[in-house]
């Protein structure tokens, strides 16, 4: 299997602390590989590397966007917009959305780095301008409604349910046609109904579009029931990966999540 | 050798003013995150006051002293009051609001102070008294430090130890940097954070009015208008230090009270301005939150 | 409500300003001849005044305060303006009697209030212009005056050397404001929120600075006098009648001004500026280039105070510095945000009060800026959204694949 995301010795230094430690992942085509670890492991760290937000110590960011071949592409050095561009899109663990744009507005956003109709054409609204906006109006229709978003699609991002605001991040992300999806902590406040959706929803994302899916999560039956491959995260070190099956299993891994007792 | 010391002096006593103004803005920042615009006619109305009432003390037949001491109380006391009602008036009801709105409020604040005092007034520059006598001691040093210069000085540095303790070590100190810190947590700890932001304004307006009586002295001349230039001025050098950083607003006062006295006595009073902006500007470029603001982390 | 307690309430607060205001407003010092006036009946006014005013403030607070516990009232209310605006049975009358309205206006009223409707019309082009910049992207600047003075001299100097004619001088007074503004743009983009204030603030005064002093290029604070008025292909007005002449000229550019923002507002560049100031991280980590987007909105809404300036010279014939000081810088602010955020409607409606009110306030002539200040902090206090508040396009769900036009109602 191809993989359209491959990270090599990815290390983040905060002054005197790192934060990340020589920390290696990949992301094949079509997977969903989730990344999970206790609080403060650096997982969100490590999400900020990739998407241009930090700029890591060391280490190398190489991808491959789905149906390109087998062309890699340095990631490093460029700028958290030119990373969305090139197919990367996340989702953020506190909630970013744009609150006082419309549910709509807020996917439409999403469409910015596709399209580019600049200020003239804005003002005398030539006819390309006028198609383009047709087309990220009917884009993001689509999209709102895929992620069960069509009875809120006029209202504030503000005013919605926190389940919902937590499908609008995705919403807007998958606006911008990635190839990978990162999402930070996507079930995060939901209860366990929502998260069943959201497990669908995720599975539904990977299979209608072929998007591959690199999540953070805590919640382990989500993690469990829909990761191809996990990896384990602690004092931004990797201590482990694998199927769920013997995630669940590693003793390196429970030592980490419970503490030292097991060891005894 | 005497020429640049006297620059060096003077532009350090420009810049203590610019510090005893400076503390207003940058402590109501630090806790309210507000730009006090009207920070400056606290400034002016101190000034006004101690015209004021010296003006009444002296014809009473009070003598010098006397006259400055009550004329320095009383002035504190009344931009104290004025702040105090300010808050409450225009600020307060805010809290909630954008952050525009407060300061569109702070806005209308200083306007509305400044054409109050213009028509309770005048409009006309009055003559300030001579509140600080010459001293014959300092009579061989005059030509590199006047008295009032001294002074000046003197009573900046009091003033700065004296807050510097008063924030480091007692209770209101602690409570107004946890303020600042958190405004949520600090009144689940217990602290009653409207008295807190009103005791900063205090101490703002405090600060600000010995500002005040002190440069009216020493240039000798007052007007409605003087605040806002001031107000814009010590802003400016609380931004250069770092907004919300006490020792900042200082550091920031001093070398914008330094840019201005050695442009003027170097290269030209006319472009004095002009370099202090210039250099504001430069600042920010290569130290986007001033000299000594910690950068805000992008907290994803 | 009880009315004890509240009698106390205002007879402290009376007593306290009368405390308050007794230095200033009752002593006056000659200190020319040594003599203090007292005037005591102001003391008397104070306590009076304030008893009352106090009463009605406090009513007007527990007044707002319910509002807000009843959330859906008030946002009836706050959306009473976009509610008519979306009536088509009354919109469409109503904007034809506007239109007429502002057409007849130069005939049915004297040279002189056509001219402070022409002061109005500028700065609501000025106010739309930062409309872009502070209501829309969300950037605070408070040295929008410095592109206006540009557009001034520009087509002052311009004229004063080499003969330039209005018409030629408007598109360049706007490339020349679109210029600066990318100049002041550069340095300050990493710049936020209070710092950017503070930077483009000394931006403005740098340039009024210079303005003043640089007497070989700018002929310092005496200005440039006799800066001809447009002229009617090829000629030359009389004073009457190229005020009416400007007014059109303004009426015109207000108009296109408004089709412009309003088109912006909803394009690809305008909810890029949105997103930008709404969350800055969310809105690159969606792909738009921030520092590209932040000079777009300095760059056009400098443009509009670059033409505003250009109008300007050409209404009064004379600038000098004194028109470009900072207060002329907050003054627009004040507009757009009395006017409402981000709103077109808003905006136009806020420059019109703005400056309008003043003008016919001259009964009060002295009074006016003290009134003026004590409307800003009433209105920012009862009502900080502004007159208007934005309000965002409804896109229809079925009829967007076809090509029907999204309507728009809040």
């Amino acid at each position: 299997m191809k993989a359209v995301l491959e990270v090599k010795g990815l290390s983040k230094d905060f002054g005197g602390l790192r934060a990340l430690n020589g920390l290696d992942l990949d992301v094949g085509e079509g997977e969903i590989v989730a990344l999970i670890g206790p609080n403060g492991a650096g997982k969100t760290t490590f999400f900020n590397c990739i998407t241009g937000m930090y700029e890591p110590t060391e280490g190398d960011i190489f991808i491959s966007p789905t149906g390109n071949g087998n062309v890699k592409e340095r990631l490093q050095g460029l700028k958290p917009n030119q990373v969305t561009a090139k197919g990367l899109a996340r989702t953020f663990q506190n909630i970013r959305l744009f609150q006082n744009m419309t549910v709509l507005e807020n996917v439409m956003i999403g469409r910015h780095c596709r399209t580019k109709a600049g200020i003239a054409r804005a003002i005398f609204r030539f006819a390309s301008q006028r198609r383009e906006e047709r087309e990220i109006v009917k884009k993001s229709f689509e999209i709102v409604e895929k992620l069960g978003l069509k009875q809120y699609v006029n209202e504030f991002a503000k005013n919605l349910p926190y389940g919902a605001q937590r499908r609008l991040e995705i919403a807007r992300a998958m606006a911008t046609q990635p190839f990978l999806l990162l999402l930070d902590e996507p079930a995060a406040g939901m209860n366990p109904h929502e998260t069943d959706e959201l497990d669908e929803l995720i599975r539904k994302i990977r299979k209608d579009e072929g998007i591959s899916i690199l999540l953070i999560e805590h919640d382990m039956k989500l993690v469990m029931s829909l990761s191809d491959r996990i990896y384990v995260l602690d004092y931004g070190q990797k201590i482990a990966q694998g199927t769920p099956k013997e995630i669940k299993n590693n003793p390196v891994v429970i030592k980490a999540y419970l503490g030292e007792e097991i060891d005894a | 050798m005497n020429y640049f010391l006297e620059i060096f002096l003077g532009g350090l006593t420009r810049g203590s003013i610019y510090a005893l103004i400076a503390l207003g803005y940058t402590m109501v920042y630090g806790i309210i995150e507000l730009i006090n615009f009207a920070h400056g006619e606290i400034y002016m109305i101190g000034a006004f006051t101690a015209l004021i009432v010296a003006s009444v003390l002296t014809l009473l037949g009070f003598n010098t002293l006397s006259v400055f001491i009550l004329a320095l109380v009383l002035a504190v006391i009344y931009s104290c009051c004025y702040a105090f009602t300010m808050e409450k008036i225009a600020y307060k009801p805010l809290r909630q609001a954008p952050r525009l709105s407060a300061l569109i409020s702070a806005i209308g604040m200083s306007l509305f102070l400044q054409n109050y005092v213009l028509l309770a007034q005048t409009s006309d520059f009055l003559p300030f008294p001579r509140l600080i006598p010459d001293f014959d001691f300092m009579e061989p040093y005059a030509h590199i430090i006047t008295t009032q210069e001294a002074v000046i000085l003197i009573t900046t540095a009091i003033f700065m130890t004296i807050l510097t303790i008063f924030i480091k070590f007692t209770r209101m100190g602690k409570a107004m940097r946890a303020t600042s810190q958190d405004k949520v947590m600090a009144a689940l700890t217990g602290i009653d954070v409207n008295r807190v932001i009103s005791f900063t304004f205090i101490v703002g307006a405090a600060a600000a009015a010995v500002g005040g009586v002190l440069i009216a002295s020493h240039i000798g001349m007052i007007n409605f208008y003087i605040g806002f230039i001031a107000g814009i001025k010590a802003f400016v050098a609380a931004v250069l230090g770092g907004i919300g950083s006490i020792p900042g607003a200082v550091l920031g006062s001093f070398v914008l009270g330094w840019t201005e006295s050695f442009c003027t006595g170097y290269v030209s009073s006319d472009y004095e301005d002009v370099f202090a902006f210039l250099f504001l500007v430069l600042i920010l470029i290569f130290r986007p939150a001033g000299i000594l603001g910690r950068s805000e982390s992008n907290k994803v | 409500m009880n009315l004890f307690p509240e009698l106390r309430k205002s007879f402290i607060a009376s007593l306290w300003f009368m405390f308050l205001t007794f230095p200033i407003m009752v002593i006056r010092v000659n200190t020319i001849e040594n003599i203090v006036e007292w005037r005591w009946m102001n003391l008397v006014f104070v306590g009076i005044g304030s008893f009352f005013l106090s009463w009605l403030w406090r009513y007007l607070l527990s007044r707002k305060e319910m509002g807000v516990n009843k959330k859906t009232d008030d946002q009836d209310r706050t959306s009473l303006v976009s509610r008519l605006m979306k009536n088509k049975q009354l919109i469409i009358p109503a904007a034809a009697l506007l239109a007429i309205f502002t057409i007849i206006f130069p005939h049915i009223f004297s040279t002189y209030q056509t001219s402070i409707m022409i002061t109005a019309l500028i700065y609501v082009m000025l106010g739309l212009g930062l409309n872009i910049v502070v209501g829309l992207a969300g950037l605070l600047d408070l040295g929008y005056v410095a592109f206006y003075a540009v557009g001034a001299y520009a087509y002052g100097l311009l004229n004063y050397h080499f003969g330039l004619g209005f018409w030629t001088a408007l598109p360049v007074g706007a490339a020349l404001g679109a210029l600066f503004g990318i100049l002041l743009g550069f340095p300050v983009l990493r710049l936020r929120g209070d710092y950017l204030a503070i930077v483009t603030l000394g931006f403005g005064e740098i340039i009024r600075l210079i303005l003043e002093n640089w007497n070989e290029f700018s002929f310092g604070p005496s200005g440039i006098a006799n800066i001809p008025r447009p002229s009617f292909f090829g000629m030359d007005l009389s004073i009457q009648w190229a005020t009416v002449y400007i007014y059109y000229i303004v009426i015109g550019i207000c108009c296109i001004t408004i089709v412009i923002v309003g088109r912006l507002q909803d394009s690809r560049i305008g909810r890029a500026w949105i997103a930008l100031r709404e969350d800055e991280i969310a809105c690159q980590a969606m792909g738009i280039d921030k520092a590209r987007t932040k000079l777009n909105a300095f760059a056009l809404g400098a443009t509009w105070a670059g033409m505003a300036g250009v109008v300007f010279a050409a209404k009064t014939t004379f600038i000098n510095p004194a028109s470009f000081t900072i207060w002329e810088s907050i003054i627009i602010l004040c507009i757009v945000v009395l006017g409402g955020m981000g709103s077109v409607v808003g905006v136009v409606s806020g420059a019109l009060v703005l400056i309008l009110l003043p003008e016919y306030l001259r009964a009060f002539s002295e009074y006016r800026l003290l009134i003026f200040g004590a409307i800003l902090i009433f209105m920012m206090v009862f009502r900080p959204g502004g007159i208007v508040s934005d309000v965002r396009r409804v896109y229809r769900f079925e009829s967007s694949a076809m090509d029907d036009k999204p309507q728009e109602y809040s």
